[in-house]
């Protein structure tokens, strides 16, 4: 946890329960997250004075890395499209998860995990959106981990075949190193923002599949050089997708939908493929 | 009092006055950002190390930090001293190998060091650089007994 942003462990709560971190010994979990197979490879003894050397080369997210990967197998296994939603505070995540779920109105089962520092705010708008929605409030911790959402995952029951919508918590740096098992990382950038921010938070956008331009239908309000925004952030990421989006006018969001239907497919597909052997 | 820091942070901040006054001007819940989770994953996995191992304390840290790593040193300094905090590696010193950006440019395959992201390859202009190294943070080795 990120103390200092300041995560505490112990404040973490998912859907109202404390997030259940594996005992050092082996203690009980309330809710069976996917167990990563992280070991101490090669951990050997190098000189036999009181003092020795231990080899370990462990990689600080290995523990995290293992978390995501049991998260992806089970997602990828049963057929679900996850996506990780990571962006500044206040660039309009929310408002697009509303419109986004009202937009496929029904025809798209899905489900959102929320993650925030305090409230149940953005679950609550989720739910009366009409989405099933869990919140993840992590204390002072400024990112999800794979390990939250594992057990997010299992307090919400996803259904085979659906889209999982993940809002991370709203930092731009934090959530770029932890792997949540998700397809893809979604960045959102606002217009009100800088067009430089690419440049300024580089990790994210690197990270991230898919730029969303958001708040669009401000932009002849405003001195925001849209193009310079997406030539910054393919300066980072050569391969970055960008739609520019407005959840207000509506504007980019038939191009976000065939998006998530496209990403929904091929999940389902893959799991067919995989199934068939 | 109810402290909203992870365990270790608890533990240190169970301390006397003084040290908690520490932990405040430090900016402990403003500045150091994921530091902190990265520090607490270091403790356990020194503990699951020790547990195969069977040493009972840790005398040094060897920790890699690339210099594309998004890991601040001195943030990660002061965050290792607090996680380690009651712990067999509360003594540890921890040393910081840093290795420097590496990357190759995908149009000319030119290999080139780079101190950040947005660098431009500087024989063809290119933003296209894939890291080949320097984005990695991991702890090497441990002094044990």
């Amino acid at each position: 946890m990120c103390a200092t942003c300041g995560c505490g462990i112990g404040q973490t709560l998912i859907g109202g329960h404390a997030l259940q971190r594996p005992r050092q010994h082996g203690g009980k979990m309330r809710f069976r997250a996917p167990e990563p197979d992280v070991q101490v490879p090669g951990a050997h003894v190098a000189d036999v004075s009181t003092s020795r050397i231990v080899k370990l080369e462990q990689d600080l997210l290995a523990k995290n890395n293992g978390y995501a990967d049991a998260n992806r197998r089970y997602l990828s296994a049963h057929g679900i499209f996850a996506l990780n939603l990571v962006s500044s505070p206040g660039s309009g995540k929310t408002t697009l998860l509303v419109k986004t779920i009202e937009a496929l109105n029904g025809a798209q089962p899905l489900a959102v995990i929320e993650g925030d520092q305090q409230t149940e705010n953005d679950a609550v708008r989720i739910r009366a959106a009409g989405a099933p929605a869990i919140q993840i409030n992590t204390g002072k911790g400024c990112h999800l981990d794979a390990q939250m959402v594992g057990q997010a995952m299992q307090q919400l029951g996803l259904q085979d075949d659906s889209l999982l919508l993940i809002e991370n918590v709203g930092n731009l740096v934090c959530p770029a190193s932890f792997d949540l098992g998700e397809a893809h990382k979604v960045v959102i950038l606002s217009v009100t923002e800088g067009e430089d921010k690419p440049l300024k938070y580089p990790d994210m956008f690197r990270a991230a599949d898919l730029m969303l331009l958001n708040k669009c239908d401000l932009l002849p309000h405003l001195t925001f050089d849209a193009d310079l925004a997406i030539e910054y952030s393919h300066r980072i990421n050569p391969k970055l997708q960008v739609i520019r989006i407005s959840a207000t006018s509506g504007e980019g969001m038939q191009e976000w939908l065939e998006w998530i239907k496209g990403g929904c497919c091929n999940a389902v597909a893959a799991k067919s493929e995989a199934s068939l052997g | 009092m109810n402290f909203p820091f992870g365990p270790s942070i608890r533990r240190a901040a169970r301390g006397t006055q003084d040290e908690r006054k520490t932990l405040a001007a430090n900016g402990i819940g403003a500045s150091h950002m994921h530091e902190m989770s990265l520090a607490e994953s270091m403790l356990q996995i020194i503990q699951d190390a020790a547990r195969i191992e069977k040493f009972k304390r840790v005398k040094t840290v060897w920790l890699e930090i690339g210099q594309l790593a998004c890991v601040e040193k001195e943030s990660m300094r002061f965050c290792f001293d607090a996680a380690m905090r009651g712990s067999i590696a509360e003594q540890a010193r921890l040393e910081v190998i840093e290795t420097a950006g590496r990357g190759q440019c995908v149009k000319c395959s030119l290999e080139i060091p780079i101190a950040a992201l947005y660098e431009a390859c500087p024989s063809c202009g290119s933003y296209e650089i894939r890291v080949t190294g320097g984005d990695e943070m991991r702890i090497k080795e441990l002094e044990v007994e």
